[in-house]
């Protein structure tokens, strides 16, 4: 059985390339500046964030400039929070392929987890651009960077999974989706830096596998900040583990999507 | 030889009512007050299939007949493991490409050229087998011209047959086809059934669903008639879209009562009370006889007052080839308002130019744009036509030689054999006295 359904995923690997071209196609089809929003979009919110908390508020970020600062942190997740409110309406929006068509459903979340790494990338070369303007270095550390982008894909595909399955029977997922999104996001250091938080809330809030993906990209990129090996491999264990379990939950879910969507 | 796909006590159950919790906030409430157990037992479920066995060998094409909502839907979906059965065991031994619909999954934003590689891709096909189908898949379609257009740009004709040319060149070893020939015009359906007639030369194994029973007739060797969610009849197609008509096709009537109906669909706010077929003098027959006036009658009755409705109904023949279908709205005839309560509406026929042979009336009445069906019985109704000396020469005619015949006369004036005209007139039909 376990075998028969790891032949079939590959036997549709290029539907899989498919939903991914789809959303990336489709996204800026039709709008006046194309696929340049994917450059604006992070760099707006960037200067937004840097005026607001580093102006502002005068958040401390030692030595590294506040914008490269944010911009690191907002970089994974406008990934995460992006993708996750793509695929959770990914199998919704697609009602008529569920009911009349077989494939697996898996590819249809998957699809903009795939998706969503184009943006990532295009996020990627903004940041080595302002690294280059802010004269920021980067250390050896810099060659840990595939896990901290493995456990923050391996996240956002398991919560996907969840939320895509949810919403077929849950229409509320929706709704509550983008609230808890914005919670996510506070609980994770991307506007202010960890030595804000005191210490003794960081082992519990360190459990967000955000969390350790963040600290973990900025300490790949910005020379002199140490690189916690504890903390990178707890978020990596626990996102794995989201995602089997994510995986578990929508192969039990999938059964009846034809029946309740 | 073992079966390529075989069933075993299929059954599939269906849930129906707002019993079962929609949202997370119900489902959250009625988990904390254990309002679940109560509503359970107020659930309502249906059997969409009960027991279902049958096997199917390679390279047979099998068609699957039925009422409307008898289940065939719901085993084309389980065959296709789009859905999973309630019980009952399912083995298919190849790949499966099931066309339930033809363009599934179209994007209307990305080109003609870009769907074809997504629809292809999402019934199965490879890439690479995509690029090597490409020029046939839009020869076929049609639409070369707009090919690097968005679809939304597409008639919804354009769409259909770029849908079908799609799944038209689908190369697996089990196709499983729903329907999609009933829409599209008549030259696009010709071609939709030529390639289904060449499947059969493909050596593929395919199931097709269709009310179209002469299709069905004339591409598979062997039907499945679905009844009520089970097997009622599975044998040589002949046998059984003949067995299956005469259930649709009940005895002779000079009126049926429609109150209750197997099949019936619509709101309710207008239902049909029964037919009547009566003589231009207003007197009810049992039989029409062929090339006689005669007047359908279609009694009715109104719950609420329904503005601007449109009845009418189809003819079909006992194999199913659906002969007319007339209504007030194709005669663009405009009815403001029916009243509550019972009323009948009048069909007069001049001269009921068909064939003697049994017709099934499916009778429908809806909102003038369509979109509301007020009421809609399936071959609730029978027409029998009796044979008659149709063209005044003593030949017995019947269903052998067609459907219909035209108020006609042979002229022989152009031979030379005889040395004056000679005119054979057919028995004129006179118009009905108003």
């Amino acid at each position: 059985m376990k075998m028969e359904s790891v032949k079939e995923l590959w036997r549709y690997r290029e539907l899989l390339y498919f939903f991914a071209w789809r959303d990336i196609k489709v996204r800026y089809r039709q709008a006046a500046f194309g696929a340049a929003w994917a450059v604006i979009q992070p760099l707006l919110t960037m200067i937004i964030f840097s005026l607001l908390f580093g102006r502002v508020a005068h958040i401390d970020t030692g030595n590294v400039p506040y914008p490269i600062f944010v911009f690191c942190g907002l970089l994974p997740w406008t990934y995460v929070s992006g993708v996750l409110g793509f695929a959770s309406l990914s199998l919704v929006s697609n009602e008529p392929l569920l009911t009349k068509v077989y494939f697996p459903r898996v590819f249809l979340p998957f699809g903009s987890v795939l998706a969503g790494l184009l943006d990532f990338l295009i996020g990627s070369i903004l940041l080595v651009g302002l690294m280059f303007y802010y004269h920021v270095r980067a250390g050896w550390f810099l060659l840990l960077i595939p896990f901290v982008v493995l456990a923050m894909v391996l996240l956002t595909a398991g919560v996907s999974m969840v939320a895509a399955a949810l919403s077929v029977r849950y229409r509320d997922v929706r709704y509550a989706l983008p609230f808890l999104i914005q919670v996510w996001m506070f609980a994770t250091p991307i506007v202010y830096p960890v030595a804000v938080i005191p210490e003794r809330f960081r082992p519990i809030l360190a459990l967000n596998p955000c969390w350790g993906i963040v600290v973990g990209l900025r300490a790949c990129l910005f020379r002199g900040l140490p690189f916690d090996f504890r903390l990178m491999g707890v978020s990596l264990a626990i996102a794995m583990m989201v995602f089997v379990l994510g995986a578990f939950y929508f192969r039990k879910a999938e059964k009846s999507f034809a029946d309740v969507i | 030889m073992s079966a390529l796909i075989s069933v075993e006590g299929l059954s599939k159950k269906y849930r129906i009512g707002s019993a079962r919790p929609t949202t997370l906030r119900e489902s959250l409430v009625s988990a904390i007050t254990f309002a679940r157990l109560r509503s359970r037992t107020r659930e309502e479920t249906i059997w969409a299939l009960r027991d279902v066995s049958f096997s199917i060998e390679l390279g047979e094409i099998v068609g699957i007949i039925g009422r409307n909502g008898a289940g065939k839907s719901t085993l084309l979906k389980v065959l296709s493991k789009i859905t999973h059965p309630t019980s009952g065991e399912v083995n298919v031994g190849g790949r499966v490409a099931a066309i339930l619909e033809v363009g599934t999954g179209f994007h209307p934003e990305l080109t003609g050229m870009e769907n074809i590689y997504l629809n292809g891709s999402i019934l199965g096909m490879t890439k690479k087998e995509v690029d090597r189908k490409l020029d046939a898949i839009i020869e076929f379609s049609g639409v070369e011209r707009f090919i690097n257009t968005p679809i939304k740009r597409y008639s919804s004709g354009m769409r259909l047959r770029l849908g079908f040319a799609v799944a038209a060149h689908l190369d697996s070893e089990i196709l499983v086809v729903d329907e999609v020939l009933a829409v599209g015009d008549a030259a696009f359906q010709k071609k939709c059934l030529a390639t289904m007639g060449d499947l059969r030369t493909r050596a593929r194994t395919v199931l097709f669903v269709s009310h179209n029973l002469a299709a069905v007739e004339n591409l598979c060797r062997r039907c499945i008639w679905i009844d009520g969610g089970q097997v009622r009849m599975d044998g040589e197609t002949h046998h059984v879209i003949k067995a299956y008509m005469d259930t649709m096709v009940g005895g002779a009537q000079d009126h049926a009562d429609l109150d209750n109906p197997e099949s019936r669909r619509g709101n309710g706010k207008i239902r049909f009370r029964s037919v009547g077929f009566l003589s231009p003098e207003g007197i009810a027959q049992r039989v029409i006889r062929a090339g006689d006036p005669v007047v359908i009658r279609l009694h009715y009755a109104v719950r609420d007052p329904v503005s601007h409705p449109s009845l009418g109904f189809r003819m079909y023949t006992d194999m199913g080839t659906l002969v007319t279908e007339t209504s007030t709205w194709h005669h663009g005839i405009n009815i403001p308002l029916l009243e509550a309560g019972e009323g009948y509406i009048d069909l007069e026929i001049d001269c009921l130019n068909l064939m003697p042979a049994k017709y099934a009336l499916s009778l429908w009445a809806t909102d003038d744009s369509g979109a509301v069906v007020y009421d809609n019985i399936e071959c609730g109704v029978t027409l029998e036509v009796e044979t008659a000396n149709i063209y005044q020469s003593g030949k017995d005619l019947d269903s052998r030689c067609g459907v219909m015949f035209f108020p006609q006369r042979w002229n022989l004036s152009g031979t030379k054999r005889f040395g004056r005209d000679l005119q054979l007139d057919a028995r004129e039909c006179e118009p009905l006295p108003r």
